[in-house]
């Protein structure tokens, strides 16, 4: 009873918050479109600085459960989304304790092939890691690097560049 | 009297005329290709019947005459002529070329030669002669099997670029890629050989896994590479004669970026262990692995320097892709790259004096040599996507690979190899009968 009475207290707050969030928000977006874009940060509907934030080629692994996450470029830290998404596959992998899984992780084209090999395993490597630290065993983790060998966007863009760049979650069972 | 004066005079000067044989300079440039004639080699009729039997090909001698034109074209520094030109019948020309015949065509060299059915073999016998002298400056005959006519032209081109350049030439080579096919998406990929000219493509892997960067043992035919067989990411060795293939070493991850040592002995390569990955050399007669890199950034695309004490290498442990060189013990490490954006693909070239390398600078692609301390660079290519030059073993021409920008529905992806002149001339298209990217190329077949 007490619980609920607190979750409630908390969503309310959330709430408020998230409104104030988005009056802000608002006033940030109208600031940016006075300045005419003049910053290299835009956020598009599908990416935020040039990390992919849409859904177009998002696979789950159960309801509610996204299996990838997304990276900048040249980069392999995980953005808050991107935890997020790996804190939801490892609450997924707790309760499923007998799926091992294979983390795929992978580069945009605009690398060379071997330094981007590398990149792709350190991309992997970083969401394993976060989901070490949320309780899953490494036994049940591989990781696999594709480096920029399987795009999943074919295009020759910078939207299609960020799609590619991205650590999948894999069932290996 | 008067004509026979001249002739004494003519004669006479020859001697002194020995010395300034004709040259080609290969270090700028070319613009003003040399003017050369390559005469058919000439066949005797019962040799040629013979030879039209096993190789069904009409006139062999005009074959191989046809493949050292060619080479001398594609190499940028010759201008064979047109053979409808030529004046002297290919047999009387080989015996003594009338120099008038051919310096009246502006020709400065003449290859003239013979090929003919000698106990089941090919013997060939080839003169380059110098048209303004009126010189022989090289007659050499060897034999073979017939069915390496195609490599007669390419060792008879071998010799008279050698001549003329005062370099050894790299036309008796081979490349070794990785043919593509299908989509972007999803490519098929196969290890594939190829003649230099693009003659005798071969497939060497079916396609069945993702095979990747394929270089060359300079000693011998054996070539490394990667290959993702069962998913497993793990550097191999092929032997292309035998088809043998094997792993190299055991390790608990991946092995990617292998080359071969400058004696063929070892594999340097970049192993990847819990996102960070090192240099480590393999010693193939006793198995020996050695750690040679120890930093937690990326290390990778290693190569020797051609007397085996200095490796260079791409490592992103100022916080971006650069070129640095080391002692091949992995101690006195140096950045090399200080130039505006990434750099990537360091090959140290054969002769010992640059480095190659890709570089990425707003959005483009660069193919570029600087010397082994970094100075003096020098961008020879610019494209959209290119990357991975490899070296030909006399270290005047690089071979590279580059992708096609696709369209907005994604489509109209190609890979195709080209190669350019360390001049920054002559850049030209290797046709491969598929789509094809990491190149390497292989030291001469025969010295």
């Amino acid at each position: 009873m007490k619980k609920s009475l607190i979750r409630n207290i908390d969503q309310g707050a959330i709430m408020k918050l998230n409104e104030i969030l988005k009056k802000t928000l608002l006033i940030v977006f109208a600031c940016f479109a006075l300045s005419a874009c003049a910053t290299s940060k835009k956020t598009t509907g599908q990416m935020q600085g040039d990390v992919y934030t849409g859904t177009d080629t998002v696979e789950y692994l159960a309801s509610g459960v996204p299996d990838r996450v997304f990276f900048a470029t040249n980069e392999s830290v995980l953005t808050t989304a991107s935890r997020e998404t790996l804190r939801k596959q490892a609450a997924y992998l707790r309760k499923n304790s007998k799926i091992t899984v294979v983390l795929e992780g992978h580069a945009d084209e605009r690398g060379t092939r071997e330094y981007n090999l590398a990149l792709g395993e350190r991309r992997a490597n970083a969401a394993k890691d976060y989901l070490m630290t949320y309780g899953i065993s490494s036994d049940r983790i591989s990781v696999l690097s594709y480096g920029k060998e399987r795009p999943v966007d074919s295009g020759s863009n910078p939207l299609a560049w960020s799609k590619n760049r991205r650590s999948v979650t894999v069932k290996a069972n | 009297m008067r004509i026979s004066l001249k002739i004494i005079i003519f004669i006479f000067l020859i001697p002194s005329k020995s010395f300034g044989l004709i040259e080609v300079d290969i270090t700028r440039g070319n613009l003003n290709p040399l003017p050369i004639a390559v005469s058919p080699l000439s066949i005797d009729e019962n040799s040629r019947q013979n030879f039209e039997k096993i190789l069904k090909k009409k006139n062999i001698g005009v074959e191989i005459s046809k493949i050292i034109e060619v080479n001398l074209k594609t190499s940028g520094l010759f201008n064979p002529l047109n053979k409808d030109a030529f004046l002297q019948a290919p047999d009387i020309a080989n015996l003594k070329p009338r120099f008038e015949d051919w310096n009246l065509i502006k020709a400065q060299a003449l290859i003239t030669g013979k090929v003919s059915f000698n106990e089941e073999k090919l013997r060939v016998e080839f003169r380059l002669w110098d048209v303004l002298a009126g010189k022989e400056m090289v007659a050499l005959a060897f034999t073979t099997v017939p069915t390496n006519w195609r490599r007669v032209g390419h060792i008879i081109t071998d010799k008279v670029y050698q001549r003329l350049t005062g370099e050894k030439g790299y036309f008796d080579t081979r490349i070794i890629y990785v043919a593509e096919e299908g989509p972007k998406t999803n490519r098929i990929k196969k290890l594939a050989i190829i003649d230099q000219d693009g003659a005798n493509n071969k497939f060497l892997t079916l396609g069945n896994e993702l095979v990747l960067t394929p270089r060359f043992n300079p000693t011998s035919q054996m070539v490394t590479y990667l290959s993702y067989f069962r998913n497993l990411p793990r550097v191999y060795l092929l032997d292309i004669e035998t088809g043998m293939q094997e792993v190299v070493g055991d390790f608990p991850g991946m092995t990617f970026a292998p080359r071969f040592s400058p004696d063929g002995k070892k594999i340097i390569m970049s192993f990847a262990k819990d996102g960070n990955s090192d240099i480590y050399t393999m010693d193939l007669e006793n198995r020996i692995v050695e750690k040679i890199t120890n930093h937690p950034s990326i290390d990778t695309s290693p190569s020797y320097s051609p007397d085996g004490k200095f490796i260079c290498f791409n490592s992103d442990r100022s916080g971006y892709q650069q070129i640095y060189v080391m002692k091949s013990d992995g101690s006195n490490v140096k950045r090399i790259s200080f130039g505006k954006g990434l750099y990537g693909t360091p090959v140290w070239s054969p002769r010992g004096d640059l480095i190659a390398f890709t570089k990425l600078h707003k959005g483009r692609f660069y193919i570029g040599v600087m010397r082994t301390d970094g100075s003096g660079e020098r961008l020879l290519t610019e494209n959209f996507y290119q990357e991975a030059p490899s070296w030909s073993p006399n270290g005047r021409v690089l071979i590279f690979y580059r992708e096609t920008k696709t369209d907005d529905k994604g489509e109209g992806f190609s890979a195709k190899l080209w190669s350019i002149d360390l001049t920054g001339y002559n850049e030209r298209m290797v046709e491969t009968p598929t789509d094809a990217s990491d190149p390497s190329w292989s030291s001469l077949l025969s010295n």
